[in-house]
């Protein structure tokens, strides 16, 4: 998209500092653990540890074997295990087993477990509780955060969703803290700090704790403001089926840790590769935020290119020839390669979504963002129950539904789901049961009874005690009230008008032009208005819980460095890519760069997936 | 300047000169007689052990505690067991070692601390003998006791006792001994007579000085200098052996001439010295010894005690404080009679400049001339440091200044600080103060230390105006006294609660990095709970206030402290201890009142105590939960009797939570496993734990028709449902008979639902048999689309020329576009003519 490109817009931080710093911490580490030993690695740290430190960094610190943690009796025959693992309950149980095993076996070993990003009281407890707490020793890898490109930043914390916002299990808000500390001290300090969401403001005060218990230094800022953002203020963004390229591959093939792995179907042989995705590769950075329907032309185009460039070729002398093989020979069989990868992949997704399916499904989903044809909507919901199309793309529907309408009809809700039960099985019920928790899929409420109550009790006690009440409240009732706030937001262009997705004008061509995602609306007016001021109606239907703070180099904030224009906006709960290419568009559109730092790349069926609870 | 060297004595190269401190403030009526005494090194405390007049039984010893300068500190009756020897650890608390083993620890005021024992074999065999050594490892204790064994405790604050081998040969104690620490080990070294041995952990070596006189048969006295380096051992024949610790060298030999067994010995040596010696003290005679034979000789008026010190011997009497030394370098340097050095010729300009002499200018001009004027000034200030009279050392200082002036590029660091360090000094050094340290050993202390000194001494005042003096950073320097202020003003038991917290918090308001949990802590210990409670409040990290409150049984505050800290690890720290400490009931009842604890403790018993889930959702009547906890657990359960009593137990759950929704749809599943069991064994199918959907679909693919159909009946599935089942599970068997016969069939039952399920009942026939490749199939189903569809029904069994009839029939101008993508212009040429048309007079239509 190069029209449109504010030619100022600025530098963005080198993040690879935040990988260094990981790996030098890691091996000093393993190096604490003098000797030869294996290495067990929890199966969701392996794409990350990939990115920091490779096998042989690992292998000259005397790492014998890697491992995959799994769960199962070990059979490693070293006398020094080393573990590096996530802070849960279930791993540090299985290590117990191990060393209880070992001792029964009268079998001495020395361990060691790493916890990574840090460890939790809980851990160590059982550790105790189990009688292996002399036995081994801990640490802790404070590898907070991994660069996954030159603008996002992941905590490569999935259960962060689920556990925040299910089940009030609070212990990773200090996590993400500690993280936002980290960028401030090495790219701090931040001029403004902004924010909305109840686990957002705790991040912020654990982070201001940490700083006040740190040393302060005077640095040359990097970054200018921040912008926290809890998932649950905009959940209906992630359940949007997503169009753009990069948020397109998520959803097919499922980018891992910045990582894809395309099949035989891509790559037109008889086996995968696995391919990095980021602006490392100049094909994929060009595409990446286009719409999808546009990038077929673009990679038709590309490839003419190439050839034109392979073409010069013909009319070279020796000498000419020697100084193309040398310096553009290598850049353009490598452009060759990955230009034939990404239109294998652009075609068999095209084979997927182009389908009638897909676009009757994208007309479903557009019509519910709209408030439009709501009963059709609901009967195409029912077939696709009923055809068992898929169990994660009904559900996301569902979802989609009571986010738009405030909560589905009562009579709606219980056919709906008694239909979803008989086609994918009963024990959905609890999958349900956590929807309606978290307000992804609830029953509409018969009157405002409940603000009416709030009101008359928030008379009666005082403020303190009103708030908390407040809060209780709306957690019982969490609304989305998404279409008023679409009113006032202006979220939803009219759809008389025709989108011409070659030349979006707004952050809505990530959705064909339908809508523009909520979360990224909201950034873009608090950084427009700065601050919340204007917005009062807006974040009393978002259930409040809004800040924004004037950092310590906050004075002369009105002095526009290159390093205020840079935006680090935090995802507590995960972002999609289709938000971060909106993010990119205001960037360009605005002169700004934005960092995304989430908790976890995620997508509709990630977020449904960690819902779930009908495994045993 | 001739008075300064009035007190100076040589020996040998260098100088010695014994400089009065204090005029002792005390009044002991015999002095230091029949007292058991021990000073602190570093111009530490006092402490001295009175024996009463008549040895009775009634009559107590007398405990009395004095500052280095007499002032009394404390003083009281001993009421414990006779007390063998006195001692100074490195945090001026005293040590008292008991006859029988025991070590009692006071403070600075006498009152009482704690205590321990040197281990029960002592008890029987009684202390001999005792000693309280310093090591980088803290403060150590050794004794010999009457079985002529060893016990050594390396340091007092990690008691581990160690008994050190038994010595060949010994009897009763040895003759003398001293404790070394060498290769960051501590030995004892002991002599039994004429031999010498040092004893290690595991072994007992004899060791032999080199060089040492033969005529001597005993060693009476040794000493080890104050850095464990030298050691000097006092013979029976007068001779005095001054050799490294090592045994390596010898460093000289000296005959004293004196054969009475010496009082004290101890090392009078500075870092730098000019030669090693020692002070040795009898009854009535002091004695330096050096290098050379010459001896300088003092004599003793009074009773006194000789205390090693880094860099000289501080001499205690009954009246009078000395500090015998060496003259340092740079003092010899300056105030030597008839001195040239570059120092003592400044020192002489800058008195004739005060005189308004023009002589100023020629000492000047011939310092100048040698080009020593830097050297000149560092003297001067180096000797001002050495010096203990202000006076001299504001001469010394003035000169220094003065000599400055004539320097372009005099760093001037080591002036001002030398002026600040002085004025530490002199005022610690303040007979009410009674610290008299010296330059040499402050600087080995450390301004730190000499803090925590004062602060030990309670003179919180001039320890706060000594580091605002000094700049200390807040937190080590201001904001550490003030802490141990508070601590010490949370004791004061006399005083409300009320206004020490208010004093407290008054002192404290401003003050960086305080920890209000270490002083309510303190506050804490002397049973003052209410009043640490309020100071906890001041504390504003709540993180650190909550092992606190927990110690204090105020769980429910520390709860909602922690909870409020947002730091789970904490609240998880107060849920384990009141799981612990409460009753089942009242623990859940407190987790009711706090939503975080609550799922906290609930994620925690998910992965590790499934019953107790049980139990937290019964007390609080969470019948859905308790329901969702039932179907999960039937998840788990094989087989199918428990697994069907789990749902129905769900079933109740569910009802006693009015979820009627939840209850019908556990119900039906309950109903489904069943008549899956029994399809099972009759038709030896494997549906169990399937989905309603996933039986149907198998039943129909093996031909069961009627039970699916009864199926279909008693679940109430949905007509729309039903058919999609039924197809799918016909195309896929390619069954394409029955499916048109089924399509006939049932045409009536749906007839009457109108165009909406006529829609449904054959639109999908097509897509169904599309998608088995069935088109043959599939054509057959065209005619019975509703017009609207008909174009995307022959599109999809890719009969375009159908789907144009279709399109050009309908007159719709975006189907026939549609037709028209489809078509390729080679093959399809006519049709795209034919719809060209159409299209054009759709569009003017």
């Amino acid at each position: 998209m190069a029209h449109s490109v504010r030619r100022d817009a600025p530098e963005l931080p080198d993040f690879s500092l935040l990988k260094r710093l990981a790996r030098d911490q890691l091996i000093y580490l393993l190096e604490q653990l003098p000797g030869r030993k294996d290495l067990f690695i929890e199966a969701d740290l392996m794409s990350p540890l990939d990115r920091i430190a490779n096998v042989i960094t690992l292998k000259q610190h005397d790492v014998d074997k890697l491992y995959k943690v799994e769960y199962k009796p070990i059979v490693s025959t070293s006398d020094q295990l080393c573990f590096l693992i996530r802070p849960r309950i279930k791993t540090v149980k299985w290590i117990c087993d191990v060393v209880n095993t070992d001792k029964a076996f009268g079998r001495f070993r020395r361990y060691k477990i790493i916890f990574s990003p840090q460890k939790f009281y809980a851990c160590e407890n059982l550790l105790e509780e189990q009688g292996i707490f002399g036995d081994v020793t801990t640490d802790e890898w404070s590898f907070y955060l991994l660069p996954l490109d030159d603008d996002i930043i992941s905590l490569e914390l999935p259960e962060f969703f689920r556990d925040n916002f299910l089940e009030g299990d609070q212990r990773w808000v200090r996590t993400a803290g500690s993280a936002l500390h980290l960028l401030h001290s090495v790219y701090g300090p931040f001029s403004k700090v902004y924010g909305i969401g109840r686990c957002s403001k705790m991040a912020y005060e654990s982070w201001r704790e940490q700083v006040e218990e740190g040393e302060q230094r005077a640095r040359q800022a990097e970054i200018g403001n921040v912008f926290l953002i809890d998932r649950d203020v905009d959940l209906v963004t992630p359940l949007c089926s997503q169009v753009v390229y990069e948020g397109l591959v998520d959803d097919i093939f499922r980018i891992k840790c910045g990582c894809v792995e395309f099949g035989p179907d891509v790559t037109s042989s008889d086996k995968s590769i696995k391919v990095m995705l980021n602006s490392q590769d100049k094909v994929f950075n060009e595409i990446r935020n286009e719409h999808f329907s546009q990038v077929f032309g673009f990679l038709s185009q590309k490839a003419r290119n190439l050839q034109t460039a392979y073409d010069k070729r013909s009319g070279m002398d020796i000498k000419q020839m020697k100084t193309f093989v040398s310096e553009e020979l290598k850049g353009l069989k490598q452009e060759h390669r990955l230009l034939s990868l990404h239109i294998g992949a652009s075609e068999s997704m095209m084979k997927k979504k182009t389908k009638q399916d897909f676009q009757e499904l994208l007309k479903t989903e557009h019509s519910l963002l709209e408030g439009f044809e709501i009963r059709e909507c609901i009967s195409y919901i029912e077939e696709h129950i009923n055809r068992q199309v898929s169990m994660v793309e009904s559900m996301r529907l569902l979802c989609l539904l009571s986010l738009t309408e405030n909560g589905l009809l009562p009579k709606d809700y219980r056919s709906l789901k008694a239909q979803f039960l008989q086609s994918y099985g009963i024990d959905h019920l609890l999958t349900f049961s956590n929807l309606k928790q978290l307000g992804l899929l609830v029953e509409q409420q018969p009157g405002e009874t409940l603000t009416v109550m709030e009101s008359r009790v928030g008379k009666l006690v005082n403020d303190k005690t009103a708030g908390k009440l407040t809060d209780a409240f709306s957690s019982l009732s969490k609304k989305s009230n998404f279409r008023a706030l679409g009113r006032r937001l202006n979220l939803v262009p009219k759809s008389d008008e025709e989108y011409d997705l070659r030349v979006p004008r707004d952050m809505a061509y990530i959705f064909s032009g339908a809508y523009i995602p909520l979360s990224c609306k909201l950034i873009e007016q608090v950084l427009e208005r700065d601050g919340w001021t204007g917005l009062e109606e807006v974040t009393r239907m978002l259930n409040g819980h809004e800040f924004a703070v004037t950092g310590s180099n906050g004075s002369d904030a009105r002095v526009k460095t290159d390093s205020q224009r840079i935006i680090l906006v935090m995802f507590l709960g995960g972002c999609t890519f289709s938000e971060i290419s909106a993010l990119r568009f205001l960037g360009r559109e605005k002169g700004l760069k934005f960092i995304v730092v989430t908790t976890a790349i995620t997508n509709s069926a990630r977020l449904l997936e960690s819902m779930l609870d009908n495994h045993a | 300047m001739a008075f300064i060297t009035a007190n100076w004595n040589p020996l040998g190269e260098a100088f010695y000169r014994k400089i009065e401190l204090y005029e002792m403030g005390w009044s002991l009526r015999d002095g230091l007689k029949e007292c058991l005494v021990a000073a602190a090194p570093y111009g530490g405390p006092i402490a001295l052990l009175r024996q009463p007049q008549r040895p009775s039984s009634s009559a107590r010893p007398q405990l009395e505690i004095y500052s280095s300068s007499g002032v009394n500190m404390a003083s009281f009756p001993w009421k414990s067991g006779p007390v063998r020897q006195l001692g100074w650890t490195v945090c001026d608390d005293l040590l008292c070692i008991q006859e029988d083993g025991t070590v009692l620890i006071y403070d600075l005021f006498g009152a009482f601390k704690r205590h321990f024992s040197m281990g029960n074999e002592v008890v029987q065999n009684q202390v001999l003998e005792a000693k309280v050594f310093h090591s980088p490892y803290g403060t150590g204790v050794a004794i010999v006791t009457g079985a002529s064994r060893f016990t050594l405790a390396t340091n007092i604050d990690d008691l581990k006792l160690r008994r050190l081998p038994e010595v060949p040969g010994l009897q009763g104690a040895p003759s003398c001994w001293a404790v070394l620490t060498q290769d960051r080990q501590t030995k004892v070294l002991l002599a039994n007579g004429a031999d010498l041995y040092i004893l290690d952990n595991t072994s007992c070596t004899p060791v032999t000085p080199p060089g040492l006189s033969p005529q001597a048969c005993s060693i009476v006295n040794m000493a080890v200098s104050f850095s464990y380096k030298y050691l000097a051992l006092f013979t029976d024949s007068g001779h005095l052996w001054m050799g490294s610790a090592n045994f390596k060298d010898k460093l000289s030999e000296v005959d004293t001439k004196v054969r009475t067994p010496p009082k004290q010995m101890v090392w009078c040596r500075r870092p730098k010295s000019q030669q090693p010696s020692v002070v040795i003290m009898w009854d009535r005679l002091l004695l330096v010894a050096g290098e050379c034979t010459d001896t300088i000789q003092y004599t003793l008026d009074e009773e006194s005690v000789c205390v090693a010190e880094l860099d000289g011997v501080r001499i205690v009497g009954g009246s009078r404080h000395e500090l015998l030394q060496e003259v340092p370098s740079a003092c010899q340097d300056i105030f030597k009679i008839a001195s040239m050095a570059p120092g003592a010729l400044l020192l002489e300009a800058h008195k004739e400049y005060e005189k308004s002499s023009q002589k100023a200018d020629e000492y000047l001009r011939e310092i100048k001339e040698q080009s020593v004027l830097g050297e000149a000034v560092r003297q001067c200030v180096e000797a001002a440091g050495y010096e203990h009279e202000p006076e001299t050392q504001k001469t010394l200082l003035r000169a220094a200044s003065f000599g400055k002036c004539f320097l372009s590029n005099y760093p001037p660091e080591p002036f001002v600080s030398m002026c600040r360090d002085l004025k530490v000094l002199n005022s610690v050094r303040d007979y009410t103060v009674g610290i008299p340290l010296t330059h040499t050993q402050y600087k080995q202390m450390t301004v730190q230390v000499l803090i925590d000194r004062l602060v030990y001494r309670k003179l919180y005042p001039l320890a706060i105006e000594i580091c605002r003096y000094l700049k200390t950073p807040e937190y080590q320097g201001v904001s550490r006294v003030l802490k141990h202020w508070a601590c010490c003003k949370v004791q004061q038991k006399e005083e409300p609660d009320e206004s020490i917290a208010h004093a407290v918090s008054v002192k404290l308001g401003e003050a960086a990095g305080i920890s209000y949990s270490e002083i309510a802590a303190r506050a804490y210990e002397c049973g003052r709970t209410e009043l640490a409670i309020k100071l906890l409040e001041f504390e504003p990290r709540s993180g650190e206030q909550v092992p606190l409150l927990l110690k204090m049984k105020r769980s429910q505050l520390a709860l909602s402290k922690a909870i409020e800290s947002g730091d789970t690890d904490l609240v998880y720290t107060v849920v384990t201890y009141l799981k612990n400490e409460m009753n089942r009931g009242d623990f859940f009842m407190t987790l009711r009142n706090q939503p975080v604890a609550l799922s906290l403790y609930r994620q925690f018993c998910k992965h590790q105590e499934q019953d107790t889930l049980k139990d937290l959702f019964n007390q609080d009547d969470d019948h859905q939960e308790l329901g969702n906890f039932y179907v999960k657990a039937s998840y788990k359960e094989k087989k199918l009797e428990a697994r069907l009593s789990l749902l129905q137990s769900a079933v109740d759950e569910y009802n006693k939570a009015r979820n009627e929704f939840a209850a019908k749809a556990t119900e039906e599943e309950m109903k489904l496993l069943r008549f899956q069991r029994r399809l099972d064994e009759e038709k030896g199918e494997a549906l169990l734990g399937l989905s309603l959907q996933e039986t149907l679909h198998a039943l129909l693919t093996s031909n069961f028709h009627k039970q699916a159909e009864q199926l279909y009946r008693d679940f109430r599935v949905p007509d729309k449902r039903y058919w999609w089942l039924k197809l799918t599970a016909l195309a896929e068997k390619d069954d394409w008979e029955e499916m048109e016969k089924f399509a006939k069939s049932k045409k009536s039952p749906i007839g009457y639902l109108v165009c909406c399920l006529y829609n449904l009942y054959t639109k999908p026939f097509v897509e169904v048999c599309v998608k088995q490749h069935n088109k043959y199939e599939a054509k057959k189903y065209v005619s019975k689309v509703t017009p609207e569809q008909k174009v995307k029904a022959h599109l999809a069994i890719g009969d375009l020329e159908g789907a144009a009839e279709a399109a050009i029939e309908r007159r719709s101008e975006g189907e026939i576009s549609t037709v028209l993508s489809r078509c390729s212009p080679t093959t399809d040429r006519a049709l795209l003519e034919r719809l060209n048309r159409a299209r054009s007079t759709a569009a003017k239509k």
